[in-house]
């Protein structure tokens, strides 16, 4: 079954640049809220993760911040 | 065990450059590090890498990555070298992931950012803290922020924030600012920035985010409301791995002209080095001559 992915970022973090191309490179589909135009997205965000740094991931409903590739693959089963 | 010619600590600008090199010269080598493009990938805009007259952080770190790539390099992501021995003629790393050995190392581990130490900074690091204005500067549109530091990575991060955020106060612990001319200009010529010069901070407040800083001017102190903390107050090398390794009083390895450290073998490049100005472009450069360094050093002992 695909899982839903939705990537917290923001335009101009190196980190954010990286899980994108890394769900890219495996065919992963992905809904991208940058954080830093869309107000509601970095709350939501935030209410999710007590935190401001980006990325974060969600995928089906297990959060994951920052480029935690183990983790990312094992939540993806890659 | 498998015996490597080389291994590269560090993915930088000195690091991938070296690997480049590695790779032309078809040395058996290997790449450990815990991020790929070091604290270039970290930089706003560069305006000084020959060859780009414009190009982001993120996107010169991509541009070096698919370089080294291109030769087959194997990189080991997102691992954290512990430290390192040599015995006979043999290099012992040891990693979070695992030990290697190799007849050479390069150590290319860059630099970090300084830490304030002070109550407050670990509770609220991605809370309101952050070390890295290029990354979660766009978080703070309209909000009151600080910036601490008074050179050019605080007058950078300031000139990233002008448009972002409500209102700047830069906290700088000297009497005046320091930092390039046109920087300088820039940010006090800025109708939102208020620079607190003689001004140190003695603690981060909040709650479940920042709140405010304390800062103490002449004995006295005083509170300070901002959503946003952004360190910026210089950098330390990467280097407290490396035991036994001559270093300088501010933790640089201490390299020759040739890029060797005073172990034999054990080559060293980049902005983790005591290497004069610390620019992309040099710590590139530096790398090459580190690679071409280990290869004169592998067929003189016949490796």
């Amino acid at each position: 079954m695909v899982k839903s992915v939705k990537v917290y970022s923001t335009s101009t973090c190196p980190w954010c640049i990286r899980v994108k191309q890394f769900l890219k490179e495996n065919n992963i589909e992905f809904e991208n809220l940058d954080v830093s135009g869309d107000q509601l997205a970095a709350d939501e965000m935030m209410a999710k993760t007590g935190q401001m740094g980006v990325p974060v991931l969600d995928i089906d409903g297990e959060i994951i911040v920052g480029f935690d590739k183990e983790r990312i693959k094992l939540a993806l089963g890659l | 065990m498998k015996i490597y010619d080389l291994i590269i600590v560090g993915a930088g600008p000195a690091g991938i450059t070296a690997g480049v090199y590695a790779a032309r010269k078809r040395l058996d080598f290997l790449m450990v590090s815990l991020d790929i493009g070091g604290q270039a990938a970290w930089s706003g805009e560069i305006e000084n890498y020959t060859g780009y007259q414009f190009i982001t952080g993120p996107e010169l770190a991509q541009k070096f990555q698919e370089h080294v790539l291109k030769y087959g390099a194997a990189i080991r992501e997102n691992e954290e070298v512990l430290g390192l021995e040599k015995t006979g003629s043999v290099i012992r790393l040891k990693t979070n992931k695992a030990d290697y050995q190799a007849r050479s190392l390069i150590i290319a581990s860059g630099k970090k950012s300084k830490e304030l130490y002070v109550p407050g900074e670990k509770e609220f690091k991605n809370r309101g803290l952050t070390y890295c204005a290029t990354c979660d500067g766009p978080l703070f549109a309209g909000r009151e922020i600080a910036v601490i530091g008074g050179g050019n990575s605080a007058l950078d991060a300031v000139l990233q924030l002008i448009r972002i955020a409500k209102h700047i106060y830069l906290v700088n612990n000297a009497s005046h600012l320091s930092g390039d001319a046109v920087m300088l200009r820039k940010v006090e010529g800025a109708a939102n920035v208020t620079v607190l010069n003689n001004t140190s901070v003695t603690a981060v407040l909040g709650n479940r985010f920042v709140q405010g800083i304390k800062i103490k001017n002449n004995l006295k102190e005083n509170e300070l409301a901002v959503q946003g903390v952004f360190v910026e107050i210089g950098l330390i090398p990467n280097s407290a791995f490396v035991r036994g390794v001559e270093k300088n009083s501010k933790n640089e390895i201490v390299i020759n002209l040739r890029n060797q450290t005073n172990i034999p073998g054990i080559f060293a490049a980049g902005d983790v080095t005591d290497v004069p100005e610390k620019q992309i472009i040099i710590a590139a450069g530096e790398g090459a001559k580190a690679a071409l360094g280990v290869f004169h050093y592998l067929s003189e002992n016949n490796f």
